[in-house]
Parts: structure tokens; C-alpha cells; sequence
């Protein structure tokens, strides 16, 4: 009798130590991206703008966005 | 800087398939796999209607909120993109999104489901940018070589327009004022010439 308490009570401790050995399940964190501003490390990099100057990409994409695709500013 | 945008002039697009052909050819996308493609509307039809159709970088993106595993990020001009290496290739985004965005390699002859990819806004993804990497899971990277998307800029017609929002509301703008907008820019008097072609009709145009 004296041995099966013990028995149980070496259950309990078992099971809440397993439970507090419980790995966390959170999910990961994203992998951050590097700023499209900071430019390619390739040679297709566009020239007319600073790598790193996230204002001079800026222009130079809505300059490029308005002689690329807005015709009307040529003809008109 | 707004978000970048995609915008596909309805008018103006000529189901040429072009923009599906560039960026298949820019990314090296598998077979199977088409992260964009053009919709017809009453194929056949006089006055049949075709847009080009690809992720459109939603505000909301149900994707985004569906993705068991949290792979989608944003960027901060607003480009959606996701990581591969976090992604399962569960498909909860493909059942999500409204435009049929999200792509499953299949390969093997059980159809073996692969990673999701979609279009990247020509953004690449969270590897370096521009290295091999990131050319290999993702495409080619043309914002960081401050470019825009192959698709638009290849569009014969200009009728896909991508960039920042803003631009491209401006150049919409123009186009609407400047041709007019609804039933007279189509028909026989706009293909064949007439008086009243491209020239917008009195009052009620925005």
C-alpha cells in the first residue's frame, strides 16, 4: 500500500515536470527583407539614381513609371 | 512614396499574352506555374473585354491572414511577399485569394505540391537582393535595381500599369480625360475613324 502512494505520488511529480518541460509552439519570426533601395548586388542595376538614398530611388522610379508608360506626356 | 500598385486598362489591353510571356521569361517561372495570366470577359464577343490578372498586393491580404505558418510579409511600399522556406505548401492561400494568385508547382507524376509562388511585384524575396538566391526561389529582383515590373513594362499596349500608386492614378487620370471613357472608345467609329473618335464627348467626364 505504502509503495503503490509512492508509486502514484512519483506519477504526479512526472507528469507536472513534463508538463513545464513543454517546448513553446509560438511561430517564428519572419525573415526580415533588405529595402529594395538599397539596391541590387548585381550589374543590372539601373543607373540614374543613388544606391542606398531611398529618395533618389523613389524619383527615379516614378520618373522612369511616367517615361515608360505615359505616352500622352510625349505626344501631347 | 504611396504603394505600388498594379492597374490593367480594360480599353487597352489586346489579350497579347505579352506580360504573362516577360514574366515567365524574367523569373524562369517552372511549367505549370503562371503567376500571371490574361482574363477574357465574353471571349468572342463584340465588345469582349481582357485584363491582366496577377496578385494584387491586396491592403487586407486575405492570404496573408489565412497563412497558417506566417510566411507573407509586407514591404513597406506595400509589396506582399512571402518566404519560401517558411512557407508548407498547405494552399489555405490559394482557397483565400479572390484572383487566383497563388501557384503550386506540381511535379512528379503524382502531382507533388511544391512551395507557393506568386507574383513578386518583381520585389524578390528575403534573401539578398539581387543575389542567386533569391533569383533561384523567387525571380529576378528589378525594384532593387530600380526598375519596375517586367509585365508593365512590356505591355505593347501600355495597358498594365504598375508602380507607385500615385503615378499610376496620374497616368490613368490623363487617359481617361484625354480619350474619353465608356461606349465611344470602342466600336467602329474608334477603329475605323470617325469625327467623333477619341475626342471626349460634352460634359461627364471625370
Amino acid at each position: 500500500m505504502k509503495r503503490a502512494g509512492k508509486l502514484l505520488a512519483g506519477m504526479v511529480v512526472f507528469a507536472g515536470l513534463v508538463a513545464c518541460g513543454e517546448k513553446p509552439q509560438t511561430l517564428g519570426v519572419n525573415k526580415s527583407d533588405i529595402s529594395a533601395y538599397q539596391g541590387a548586388q548585381n550589374q543590372f542595376v539601373a543607373p540614374g539614381w543613388k544606391v542606398g538614398d531611398k529618395t533618389s530611388w523613389e524619383q527615379g522610379l516614378k520618373t522612369r513609371a511616367k517615361n515608360s508608360q505615359n505616352e500622352y506626356s510625349k505626344t501631347n | 512614396m504611396a504603394r505600388m500598385k498594379f492597374v490593367c486598362d480594360a480599353e487597352r489591353c489586346i489579350e497579347c499574352n505579352g506580360c504573362v510571356t516577360a514574366c515567365k521569361n524574367e523569373h524562369e517561372v517552372p511549367w505549370g506555374v503562371n503567376r500571371r495570366r490574361v482574363v477574357t470577359l465574353n471571349d468572342g464577343v463584340p465588345g469582349e473585354k481582357s485584363i491582366s490578372v496577377a496578385c494584387m498586393h491586396c491592403s487586407d491580404a486575405p492570404c496573408m491572414a489565412v497563412c497558417p505558418v506566417n510566411c507573407f510579409y509586407r514591404t513597406d511600399e506595400g509589396v506582399v511577399l512571402h518566404d519560401k522556406d517558411i512557407c508548407i505548401g498547405c494552399g489555405y492561400c490559394s482557397y483565400a485569394c479572390p484572383f487566383g494568385a497563388p501557384q503550386f508547382p506540381t511535379n512528379g507524376a503524382f502531382g507533388l505540391r511544391g512551395k507557393m509562388d506568386k507574383c513578386t511585384f518583381c520585389a524578390g524575396g528575403p534573401e539578398v537582393n539581387g543575389s542567386q538566391a533569391e533569383f533561384e526561389k523567387y525571380g529576378r529582383n528589378r525594384l532593387a535595381e530600380g526598375k519596375l515590373p517586367s509585365c508593365a513594362e512590356m505591355c505593347s499596349t501600355k495597358a498594365l500599369l504598375a508602380g507607385d500608386g500615385d503615378v499610376v492614378a496620374d497616368i490613368f487620370r490623363n487617359r481617361v480625360v484625354q480619350r474619353g471613357k465608356g461606349a465611344e472608345v470602342w466600336g467602329w467609329g474608334t477603329a475605323y475613324g470617325s469625327k467623333q473618335a477619341g475626342q471626349p464627348s460634352a460634359g461627364a467626364k471625370s
